[in-house]
Protein backbone atom coordinates (compact mmCIF):
# COMPACT_ATOMS: atom_id res chain seq x y z
CA UNK A 1 0.00 0.00 0.00
CA UNK A 2 1.21 3.83 -0.78
CA UNK A 3 1.51 4.21 2.87
CA UNK A 4 3.37 6.78 5.14
CA UNK A 5 6.60 3.92 5.44
CA UNK A 6 7.21 4.06 1.65
CA UNK A 7 9.48 6.61 1.70
CA UNK A 8 12.10 6.39 -0.47
CA UNK A 9 12.69 9.78 -2.72
CA UNK A 10 10.51 11.62 -0.29
CA UNK A 11 11.31 14.74 0.44
CA UNK A 12 11.75 17.69 3.17
CA UNK A 13 12.72 15.27 6.30
CA UNK A 14 15.74 17.71 7.01
CA UNK A 15 19.37 15.82 8.46
CA UNK A 16 19.94 13.07 9.47
CA UNK A 17 20.45 12.99 13.10
CA UNK A 18 22.68 11.01 14.62
CA UNK A 19 22.83 10.34 18.93
CA UNK A 20 26.41 10.46 20.55
CA UNK A 21 24.90 7.19 22.97
CA UNK A 22 22.90 5.06 20.41
CA UNK A 23 21.51 3.51 22.61
CA UNK A 24 19.16 0.41 21.92
CA UNK A 25 16.53 1.41 24.05
CA UNK A 26 15.70 5.03 24.96
CA UNK A 27 13.34 4.34 28.00
CA UNK A 28 11.97 1.25 29.84
CA UNK A 29 8.82 0.96 27.94
CA UNK A 30 11.04 0.79 24.49
CA UNK A 31 12.52 -2.48 25.77
CA UNK A 32 8.75 -4.03 26.78
CA UNK A 33 7.45 -2.87 23.39
CA UNK A 34 10.52 -5.09 21.72
CA UNK A 35 10.28 -8.08 23.74
CA UNK A 36 6.27 -7.81 23.44
CA UNK A 37 6.16 -7.33 19.96
CA UNK A 38 8.82 -10.16 19.62
CA UNK A 39 6.84 -12.42 21.66
CA UNK A 40 4.06 -12.27 19.92
CA UNK A 41 5.33 -12.76 16.78
CA UNK A 42 6.81 -16.07 18.40
CA UNK A 43 3.37 -17.25 19.29
CA UNK A 44 2.74 -17.53 15.53
CA UNK A 45 -0.36 -15.79 15.16
CA UNK A 46 0.53 -13.23 12.52
CA UNK A 47 3.46 -13.29 10.21
CA UNK A 48 6.12 -10.84 9.98
CA UNK A 49 5.07 -9.46 7.19
CA UNK A 50 0.87 -9.18 8.63
CA UNK A 51 3.09 -7.20 11.29
CA UNK A 52 4.51 -4.71 9.21
CA UNK A 53 1.65 -4.16 7.11
CA UNK A 54 -0.17 -3.41 10.69
CA UNK A 55 2.26 -1.07 10.91
CA UNK A 56 2.26 0.60 7.22
CA UNK A 57 -1.74 0.77 7.95
CA UNK A 58 -1.68 3.31 10.48
CA UNK A 59 -2.59 6.87 9.56
CA UNK A 60 -0.26 8.84 7.98
CA UNK A 61 0.28 11.35 10.45
CA UNK A 62 0.17 9.08 12.84
CA UNK A 63 3.34 6.84 11.21
CA UNK A 64 5.28 10.21 11.18
CA UNK A 65 4.85 11.59 14.10
CA UNK A 66 5.04 8.27 15.88
CA UNK A 67 8.85 7.06 17.28
CA UNK A 68 9.98 4.17 16.70
CA UNK A 69 8.76 1.63 19.23
CA UNK A 70 5.55 3.68 19.29
CA UNK A 71 4.70 2.48 15.41
CA UNK A 72 5.58 -1.16 17.08
CA UNK A 73 3.21 -0.58 19.94
CA UNK A 74 0.84 1.06 17.94
CA UNK A 75 1.17 -1.87 15.24
CA UNK A 76 1.01 -4.95 18.12
CA UNK A 77 -2.24 -3.44 19.41
CA UNK A 78 -4.10 -3.54 15.69
CA UNK A 79 -2.81 -7.14 15.55
CA UNK A 80 -3.82 -8.34 19.06
CA UNK A 81 -7.63 -7.13 18.44
CA UNK A 82 -7.98 -8.23 15.13
CA UNK A 83 -6.84 -11.77 15.72
CA UNK A 84 -9.03 -11.69 18.74
CA UNK A 85 -6.54 -11.78 21.27
CA UNK A 86 -7.58 -8.76 22.85
CA UNK A 87 -10.59 -6.49 22.63
CA UNK A 88 -10.34 -2.16 22.47
CA UNK A 89 -11.94 -1.80 25.43
CA UNK A 90 -9.63 -4.64 27.31
CA UNK A 91 -6.64 -2.34 26.06
CA UNK A 92 -8.32 0.80 27.21
CA UNK A 93 -8.73 -0.06 30.65
CA UNK A 94 -5.91 -2.64 30.32
CA UNK A 95 -8.17 -5.20 32.63
CA UNK A 96 -8.90 -8.70 31.16
CA UNK A 97 -12.66 -8.82 30.42
CA UNK A 98 -12.83 -11.78 28.54
CA UNK A 99 -11.43 -15.36 28.26
CA UNK A 100 -8.00 -15.74 26.50
CA UNK A 101 -7.89 -17.25 23.13
CA UNK A 102 -5.89 -20.18 22.28
CA UNK A 103 -2.85 -19.58 20.32
CA UNK A 104 -0.32 -21.99 18.65
CA UNK A 105 2.95 -21.55 21.20
CA UNK A 106 3.79 -18.95 23.87
CA UNK A 107 7.70 -18.34 23.69
CA UNK A 108 9.38 -19.48 27.09
CA UNK A 109 12.58 -18.27 28.58
CA UNK A 110 14.43 -21.74 28.01
CA UNK A 111 13.51 -21.22 24.17
CA UNK A 112 14.51 -17.89 23.53
CA UNK A 113 18.41 -18.24 22.78
CA UNK A 114 17.42 -21.16 20.32
CA UNK A 115 14.32 -19.38 18.65
CA UNK A 116 16.62 -16.49 18.00
CA UNK A 117 19.97 -18.27 16.93
CA UNK A 118 17.49 -20.39 14.34
CA UNK A 119 15.33 -17.47 12.82
CA UNK A 120 12.78 -17.48 10.37
CA UNK A 121 14.13 -18.98 6.80
CA UNK A 122 11.82 -17.48 4.15
CA UNK A 123 13.03 -19.90 1.48
CA UNK A 124 11.20 -22.60 -0.10
CA UNK A 125 11.53 -25.50 -2.27
CA UNK A 126 11.65 -24.77 -6.13
CA UNK A 127 8.45 -26.00 -7.67
CA UNK A 128 8.59 -24.28 -11.34
CA UNK A 129 11.34 -22.73 -12.79
CA UNK A 130 12.58 -19.25 -12.72
CA UNK A 131 11.07 -17.35 -15.30
CA UNK A 132 14.29 -14.73 -15.59
CA UNK A 133 18.04 -14.86 -15.94
CA UNK A 134 20.95 -13.63 -14.47
CA UNK A 135 21.33 -10.56 -17.13
CA UNK A 136 17.86 -10.13 -18.83
CA UNK A 137 16.27 -7.06 -18.57
CA UNK A 138 13.34 -6.83 -16.76
CA UNK A 139 10.49 -3.95 -15.83
CA UNK A 140 8.85 -3.74 -13.03
CA UNK A 141 5.15 -3.27 -12.56
CA UNK A 142 3.46 0.01 -12.60
CA UNK A 143 0.82 -1.29 -9.63
CA UNK A 144 -0.52 0.68 -6.87
CA UNK A 145 -2.19 -2.43 -4.71
CA UNK A 146 -4.15 -1.33 -1.40
CA UNK A 147 -2.75 -4.62 0.42
CA UNK A 148 0.97 -4.82 1.62
CA UNK A 149 3.77 -4.70 -0.96
CA UNK A 150 7.32 -4.44 -0.77
CA UNK A 151 8.07 -3.18 -4.23
CA UNK A 152 8.56 0.53 -3.27
CA UNK A 153 7.14 3.36 -5.18
CA UNK A 154 10.29 4.65 -6.71
CA UNK A 155 10.80 1.31 -8.44
CA UNK A 156 7.33 0.56 -9.85
CA UNK A 157 7.54 1.12 -13.89
CA UNK A 158 11.40 0.83 -14.23
CA UNK A 159 13.57 -0.68 -15.80
CA UNK A 160 16.52 -3.34 -14.26
CA UNK A 161 18.90 -6.14 -14.65
CA UNK A 162 18.37 -9.22 -12.90
CA UNK A 163 22.07 -9.81 -11.37
CA UNK A 164 21.75 -12.72 -8.54
CA UNK A 165 18.61 -15.44 -8.04
CA UNK A 166 18.07 -15.37 -4.93
CA UNK A 167 15.57 -18.62 -5.02
CA UNK A 168 11.91 -19.07 -3.84
CA UNK A 169 11.10 -16.84 -1.29
CA UNK A 170 7.55 -16.18 0.97
CA UNK A 171 5.66 -13.84 -1.43
CA UNK A 172 5.27 -11.02 1.51
CA UNK A 173 2.29 -9.50 -0.95
CA UNK A 174 -0.11 -12.63 0.20
CA UNK A 175 1.72 -13.65 2.92
CA UNK A 176 0.68 -10.49 4.96
CA UNK A 177 -3.22 -11.31 4.30
CA UNK A 178 -3.92 -14.62 5.47
CA UNK A 179 -3.43 -15.76 1.68
CA UNK A 180 -0.94 -18.35 2.28
CA UNK A 181 2.65 -18.22 1.43
CA UNK A 182 2.53 -18.51 -2.59
CA UNK A 183 6.19 -18.84 -2.26
CA UNK A 184 7.75 -17.23 -5.69
CA UNK A 185 11.10 -16.42 -7.23
CA UNK A 186 13.03 -13.62 -5.64
CA UNK A 187 15.63 -12.10 -7.80
CA UNK A 188 18.66 -9.51 -7.05
CA UNK A 189 17.98 -6.34 -9.43
CA UNK A 190 19.92 -3.71 -10.12
CA UNK A 191 18.94 -0.12 -11.49
CA UNK A 192 20.68 2.89 -12.67
CA UNK A 193 20.09 5.85 -10.19
CA UNK A 194 19.67 7.75 -14.01
CA UNK A 195 16.69 5.43 -14.92
CA UNK A 196 14.95 5.69 -11.53
CA UNK A 197 15.40 9.38 -10.44
CA UNK A 198 16.06 11.27 -14.15
CA UNK A 199 19.02 12.67 -16.63
CA UNK A 200 19.95 15.71 -14.10
CA UNK A 201 21.05 13.12 -11.03
CA UNK A 202 24.23 11.68 -10.19
CA UNK A 203 25.66 9.22 -13.16
CA UNK A 204 27.63 7.19 -10.78
CA UNK A 205 24.79 5.81 -8.85
CA UNK A 206 23.20 2.44 -8.94
CA UNK A 207 20.25 0.67 -7.22
CA UNK A 208 19.95 -3.10 -5.78
CA UNK A 209 16.57 -4.32 -4.64
CA UNK A 210 15.56 -7.52 -4.04
CA UNK A 211 12.44 -8.28 -6.13
CA UNK A 212 9.76 -11.47 -6.18
CA UNK A 213 8.52 -12.49 -9.82
CA UNK A 214 4.87 -10.89 -9.77
CA UNK A 215 6.66 -7.94 -9.73
CA UNK A 216 8.05 -8.13 -13.10
CA UNK A 217 7.97 -8.57 -16.61
CA UNK A 218 9.98 -8.80 -19.44
CA UNK A 219 11.62 -5.18 -20.87
CA UNK B 1 -7.35 4.33 20.70
CA UNK B 2 -8.49 6.73 24.00
CA UNK B 3 -7.07 6.74 27.33
CA UNK B 4 -8.15 9.01 30.07
CA UNK B 5 -5.09 8.55 31.61
CA UNK B 6 -4.54 12.55 32.01
CA UNK B 7 -3.54 13.08 35.38
CA UNK B 8 -1.41 9.98 35.72
CA UNK B 9 2.78 10.42 35.57
CA UNK B 10 2.93 8.17 32.81
CA UNK B 11 2.83 8.94 29.45
CA UNK B 12 0.25 7.66 27.02
CA UNK B 13 2.46 5.32 25.35
CA UNK B 14 4.06 3.92 28.58
CA UNK B 15 0.41 3.61 29.26
CA UNK B 16 -0.34 1.84 26.09
CA UNK B 17 2.81 -0.39 26.45
CA UNK B 18 2.03 -1.10 30.15
CA UNK B 19 -1.79 -2.46 29.08
CA UNK B 20 -0.77 -4.33 26.21
CA UNK B 21 2.32 -6.10 28.63
CA UNK B 22 -0.16 -6.86 31.30
CA UNK B 23 -3.13 -8.08 29.29
CA UNK B 24 -0.84 -10.50 27.48
CA UNK B 25 0.52 -12.03 30.05
CA UNK B 26 -2.32 -12.01 32.07
CA UNK B 27 -3.94 -14.23 29.11
CA UNK B 28 -1.06 -16.07 28.90
CA UNK B 29 0.19 -15.28 26.17
CA UNK B 30 3.70 -14.47 27.31
CA UNK B 31 6.06 -15.93 29.66
CA UNK B 32 7.07 -12.61 31.24
CA UNK B 33 11.18 -14.24 31.81
CA UNK B 34 11.31 -14.66 28.06
CA UNK B 35 10.69 -10.53 27.97
CA UNK B 36 13.68 -9.91 30.25
CA UNK B 37 15.95 -12.71 28.14
CA UNK B 38 15.05 -11.16 24.71
CA UNK B 39 15.80 -7.61 25.87
CA UNK B 40 19.17 -9.38 27.27
CA UNK B 41 20.51 -10.96 24.44
CA UNK B 42 20.26 -7.31 22.47
CA UNK B 43 21.50 -5.50 25.16
CA UNK B 44 24.91 -7.64 25.94
CA UNK B 45 25.08 -10.45 23.07
CA UNK B 46 24.69 -9.34 20.05
CA UNK B 47 26.17 -6.52 18.21
CA UNK B 48 28.30 -5.01 15.96
CA UNK B 49 31.22 -6.77 17.55
CA UNK B 50 30.06 -10.00 15.78
CA UNK B 51 29.86 -7.80 12.11
CA UNK B 52 33.53 -6.71 13.23
CA UNK B 53 35.14 -10.16 13.80
CA UNK B 54 33.37 -11.44 10.04
CA UNK B 55 35.26 -8.23 8.74
CA UNK B 56 38.34 -8.59 10.28
CA UNK B 57 38.72 -12.11 9.40
CA UNK B 58 37.78 -11.25 5.55
CA UNK B 59 40.30 -8.93 5.67
CA UNK B 60 43.25 -11.00 6.78
CA UNK B 61 41.97 -14.63 5.28
CA UNK B 62 41.54 -14.45 1.49
CA UNK B 63 39.84 -17.84 1.50
CA UNK B 64 37.35 -16.92 3.98
CA UNK B 65 36.53 -13.77 2.44
CA UNK B 66 36.02 -15.83 -0.74
CA UNK B 67 33.84 -18.54 1.17
CA UNK B 68 31.83 -14.76 2.38
CA UNK B 69 31.20 -13.67 -1.13
CA UNK B 70 30.14 -16.76 -2.13
CA UNK B 71 27.22 -17.49 0.67
CA UNK B 72 27.51 -15.14 3.62
CA UNK B 73 24.96 -17.15 5.41
CA UNK B 74 27.01 -19.62 5.91
CA UNK B 75 30.47 -17.98 6.30
CA UNK B 76 28.96 -15.65 8.44
CA UNK B 77 27.57 -18.89 10.55
CA UNK B 78 31.15 -20.59 11.34
CA UNK B 79 31.66 -18.35 13.66
CA UNK B 80 27.95 -19.18 15.00
CA UNK B 81 26.32 -15.69 14.06
CA UNK B 82 23.11 -16.59 12.81
CA UNK B 83 19.50 -16.47 13.12
CA UNK B 84 16.65 -13.68 13.27
CA UNK B 85 17.28 -10.90 10.80
CA UNK B 86 20.25 -12.63 9.44
CA UNK B 87 18.40 -15.70 7.85
CA UNK B 88 19.45 -14.88 4.25
CA UNK B 89 22.71 -12.77 4.46
CA UNK B 90 24.58 -11.10 1.48
CA UNK B 91 28.18 -9.69 1.93
CA UNK B 92 29.23 -6.64 -0.23
CA UNK B 93 32.54 -5.38 -0.50
CA UNK B 94 33.38 -1.97 -1.41
CA UNK B 95 36.16 -1.59 -3.90
CA UNK B 96 38.72 1.97 -5.22
CA UNK B 97 35.68 1.76 -7.43
CA UNK B 98 32.85 1.30 -5.74
CA UNK B 99 31.47 2.74 -2.03
CA UNK B 100 28.19 0.29 -0.75
CA UNK B 101 25.61 1.38 1.08
CA UNK B 102 22.23 0.23 2.77
CA UNK B 103 19.03 0.97 4.14
CA UNK B 104 15.60 -0.14 4.50
CA UNK B 105 13.23 2.43 2.73
CA UNK B 106 9.79 0.34 3.67
CA UNK B 107 10.72 -0.19 7.56
CA UNK B 108 13.79 -1.38 9.15
CA UNK B 109 15.45 -4.39 7.56
CA UNK B 110 18.55 -4.36 9.27
CA UNK B 111 21.09 -7.54 9.84
CA UNK B 112 20.56 -8.13 13.28
CA UNK B 113 22.83 -11.26 13.66
CA UNK B 114 25.93 -8.91 13.05
CA UNK B 115 25.08 -6.07 13.82
CA UNK B 116 22.72 -6.21 16.62
CA UNK B 117 19.58 -3.53 16.57
CA UNK B 118 19.59 -0.63 14.07
CA UNK B 119 20.29 2.98 15.59
CA UNK B 120 17.81 5.10 15.33
CA UNK B 121 19.09 6.97 12.39
CA UNK B 122 18.84 4.22 10.06
CA UNK B 123 15.00 3.93 11.31
CA UNK B 124 14.47 7.16 10.45
CA UNK B 125 12.49 9.28 7.84
CA UNK B 126 15.00 11.12 7.03
CA UNK B 127 17.79 8.70 6.37
CA UNK B 128 15.11 5.73 4.51
CA UNK B 129 13.73 8.61 2.15
CA UNK B 130 17.12 10.30 1.16
CA UNK B 131 19.62 6.90 1.30
CA UNK B 132 18.46 5.99 -1.90
CA UNK B 133 18.28 9.52 -3.97
CA UNK B 134 20.82 11.18 -2.34
CA UNK B 135 23.22 9.13 -0.68
CA UNK B 136 26.26 11.15 -1.43
CA UNK B 137 24.26 14.16 0.78
CA UNK B 138 23.87 11.36 3.04
CA UNK B 139 27.13 9.94 3.21
CA UNK B 140 28.52 13.91 3.52
CA UNK B 141 26.36 14.32 6.67
CA UNK B 142 28.06 11.34 8.47
CA UNK B 143 31.32 13.05 7.32
CA UNK B 144 31.94 10.90 4.31
CA UNK B 145 33.18 12.80 1.27
CA UNK B 146 33.63 9.92 -1.26
CA UNK B 147 35.77 11.45 -4.88
CA UNK B 148 33.01 12.60 -7.34
CA UNK B 149 33.71 9.73 -9.56
CA UNK B 150 33.11 7.14 -7.46
CA UNK B 151 30.46 4.50 -8.07
CA UNK B 152 27.70 4.36 -5.00
CA UNK B 153 26.05 1.60 -5.12
CA UNK B 154 22.34 1.26 -2.42
CA UNK B 155 20.81 -1.94 -1.34
CA UNK B 156 17.36 -1.25 -0.45
CA UNK B 157 16.40 -3.99 2.16
CA UNK B 158 12.98 -5.00 -0.40
CA UNK B 159 12.66 -8.87 1.06
CA UNK B 160 14.76 -11.19 3.59
CA UNK B 161 17.97 -10.72 2.08
CA UNK B 162 20.12 -8.66 5.06
CA UNK B 163 23.52 -6.73 3.38
CA UNK B 164 26.86 -6.37 5.47
CA UNK B 165 28.85 -4.36 3.72
CA UNK B 166 32.80 -5.02 3.98
CA UNK B 167 34.70 -1.80 4.35
CA UNK B 168 37.76 -1.25 2.79
CA UNK B 169 40.84 -2.21 4.82
CA UNK B 170 42.99 0.83 5.61
CA UNK B 171 46.15 1.24 4.76
CA UNK B 172 48.90 1.12 7.24
CA UNK B 173 47.55 -2.26 8.77
CA UNK B 174 50.21 -4.72 7.05
CA UNK B 175 50.72 -7.39 10.12
CA UNK B 176 48.00 -6.30 12.30
CA UNK B 177 45.91 -8.98 14.36
CA UNK B 178 42.18 -9.65 13.65
CA UNK B 179 41.52 -8.19 17.15
CA UNK B 180 43.33 -5.18 16.50
CA UNK B 181 41.58 -4.75 13.04
CA UNK B 182 38.24 -5.58 14.36
CA UNK B 183 38.56 -2.61 16.32
CA UNK B 184 38.84 -0.38 13.45
CA UNK B 185 35.40 -1.66 12.27
CA UNK B 186 32.52 0.50 13.13
CA UNK B 187 29.09 -0.08 13.26
CA UNK B 188 28.57 2.63 10.63
CA UNK B 189 31.65 1.21 8.21
CA UNK B 190 29.45 -2.29 7.71
CA UNK B 191 26.18 0.05 6.84
CA UNK B 192 28.03 1.83 4.39
CA UNK B 193 27.55 5.20 6.24
CA UNK B 194 30.93 5.13 7.55
CA UNK B 195 34.48 3.91 6.66
CA UNK B 196 36.65 1.82 8.51
CA UNK B 197 38.86 3.63 10.83
CA UNK B 198 41.88 5.24 9.85
CA UNK B 199 44.59 4.17 12.17
CA UNK B 200 46.78 7.14 10.86
CA UNK B 201 44.36 9.45 10.86
CA UNK B 202 41.99 8.42 14.15
CA UNK B 203 38.47 9.89 14.15
CA UNK B 204 35.54 8.92 16.59
CA UNK B 205 32.90 7.70 14.63
CA UNK B 206 30.29 5.46 15.51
Amino acid sequence: MNGAQDLGGQMGFGPIETEKDELNFHAGWEERAFAITLAMGATGTWTLDASRHAREALHPADYLSSSYYEIWTKGLERLVVTHGLATDEELKQAKVLVPAKPIKRVLKVEDVADVLAKGAPVDRPRQQAARYRVGDRVHTKRMHPVTHTRLPRYARDVAGRIEVIHGVHVFPDANAHDKGEQPAWLYGIAFKGTDIWGPDSDPNLSLRLDLWEPYLDLA
Amino acid sequence: MSHDHDHSDLSDIELRVRALETLLTEKGYIDPPALEALIETYETKIGPKNGATVVARTWVDPEYRDRLLEDATAAIAEFGFTGRQGEHMVAVENTDETHNMVVCTLCSCYPWSVLGLPPVWYKSAPYRSRAVSDPRGVLEEFGVRLPQGKHIRVWDSTAEVRYLVIPQRPLGTDGWSEDGLAALVTRDSMIGTGLAIDPLHKEPTA
